[in-house]
């Protein structure tokens, strides 16, 4: 069964095309602005930009399946959690595709996509297991006990882990995208030069960034404009030690609680270098397997939508035309 | 206007949440202060005198750009000017229909585009005197 799968739930525009656990494409906008012929796709944030890129991408992502639309079998769109305006671009985008093609269309929700992400490249993990998401929006930690059933262990109760990448790397001049910035500065720079307290968040399994974000703030403002390249670097080294042992500390917390060893880290900072270094590490101390997507996985995109809508349908779901997008919402447990 | 000076994350709510109260549909709120100063932490109390079920924590919507919560005495609607950079990327939200809906919206960083708020916004500036210590007027 061949899925196209659609997803605008924030800032980027994508559609892959999937077949099983197989990628046949996988399109992402803000990948696609260097494709020449196809200029003009760009990742911007208003929602008017998922109505100009998505013709676009997929025509891209049929072209890159080598598929023609009539050849999918379904379509998928995530319909839920995100921002309404874009959420509403791609899910009408993948109803009226489907209604055209005369094809089922599921809903998907971009979380649970996210979690499902693993299993594009992983034939080993088997359910349960411990899912991480962490990315711009979302720091969450979920018991995923098989398809379709998820517990939520722990939330952040301010700021997302990559929110406060980007804060800081945005404090420090880093530029932007400010998240894979921090993690290259401080491969240069001391993880012991500055001492961020441990967030205070008691026996629960729930985050918290923004206090480091403060502390951060703090420690620039001591500098009185002084912020030396060095300072910089021991700075964003010091912060990412002590986020991605916060991190790490959690996924441990909870491995031993529910006395689960499989551990899947998705997300747009389960790119972060430091953090896949350090699950390499503390994953095998506790006697864990880890699961991580590849780069193109990471972020947000249309395969792990596919995916999820394609296991949906064969197990007899299907969404009805009348499916609305919904900005906030829980996964099913 | 009053001036509170809050020293822990808990006043903060505290106040907000009584302000939660002077709220009706159609109230928009503008938080104005730098990184740190609690305006997330507003909000958070703000849901609470919403009595916004606590099963959504309510978190920062720097990403995604706007959050809503449901099922409290009335809607609250989130947003987050932080990272737009145009104007018409806040336009593009389109702001009036959550000005004039069923609910409450409060914005971060509304002192990004202070001319998209209406005329009925009321204004709330924040302050980081010290590491725990946050000046807050409304």
């Amino acid at each position: 069964m061949k899925v196209l799968g659609i997803e605008t739930s924030c800032d980027e525009t994508a559609i892959a095309v999937v077949e099983g656990k197989k990628i046949l494409s996988n399109v992402v906008a803000s990948q696609a602005a260097a494709h020449a012929p196809y200029g003009g796709v760009v990742p911007e944030i208003a929602s008017r930009h998922h109505v100009e890129n998505l013709p676009v991408i997929l025509e891209m992502a049929l072209k890159e399946a080598n598929i023609s639309l009539e050849k999918i079998d379904a379509v998928a769109a995530t319909h839920t959690p995100g921002l309404l305006g874009a959420l509403l671009i791609g899910l009408q985008f993948g109803k009226s595709l489907a209604f055209a093609l005369q094809k089922p269309f599921i809903g998907v929700n971009h979380l649970e996509g996210h979690l499902a992400s693993v299993f594009l490249e992983n034939e080993e993990l088997e359910y349960p297991y411990l899912g991480l998401i962490v990315s711009g929006g979302h720091t969450h930690l979920y018991l995923v006990k098989e398809f379709g059933c998820y517990q939520l262990l722990g939330a952040t109760r301010d700021d997302a882990c990559g929110e406060a990448y980007d804060k800081i790397a945005k404090m420090l001049g880093l530029g932007f995208p400010g998240g894979p910035l921090l993690d290259k500065t401080a491969t240069r720079g001391n993880p012991k030069a500055f001492r961020f307290t441990q967030p205070k968040v008691g026996e629960c399994l729930d985050f918290s960034f923004s206090g480091f974000k403060t502390a951060a703030l703090l420690f620039v403002q001591k500098q009185n404009g002084n912020t030396s390249q060095q300072f910089v670097q021991d700075l964003a080294a010091s912060f990412q030690e002590a986020a991605t042992n916060f991190l790490l500390d959690r996924l441990v917390k909870a491995t031993k609680q529910y006395k689960l060893k499989k551990w899947a880290i998705v997300g747009g900072v389960a790119a972060n270098s430091a953090l896949r270094k350090k699950i390499a590490a503390v994953s095998s101390e506790y006697d864990c397997r880890t699961f991580i997507p590849s780069l193109p996985l990471c972020g947000d995109n249309g395969a792990m939508i596919a995916y999820v809508g394609s296991q949906y349908l064969k197990k007899g779901f299907a969404s009805p035309f009348s499916l609305n997008a919904q900005a906030t919402s829980e996964l099913p447990s | 206007m009053s001036v509170f000076i809050s020293r822990s994350a808990e006043e903060t709510k505290k106040v907000a949440a009584g302000f939660a109260l002077t709220l009706q549909a159609g109230s928009v709120l503008a938080l104005v202060g730098d990184l740190g100063s609690g305006k997330t932490c507003f909000v958070q109390g703000l849901a609470k005198g919403l009595a916004v079920p606590d099963t959504i924590p309510v978190s920062s919507p720097t990403f995604v750009l706007i959050h809503e919560y449901p099922g409290g005495k009335l809607p609250l609607f989130h947003f987050d000017f932080y990272r737009l950079e145009k104007a018409e990327e806040a336009q593009a939200l389109s702001l009036e229909d959550y000005w004039e809906g069923n609910g409450v919206c409060v914005i971060e960083w509304a002192d990004r585009f202070p001319k998209l708020f209406p005329e009925k916004t009321k204004w709330v500036h924040f302050k980081f005197l010290g590491e725990n210590e946050r000046e807050i007027r409304c």
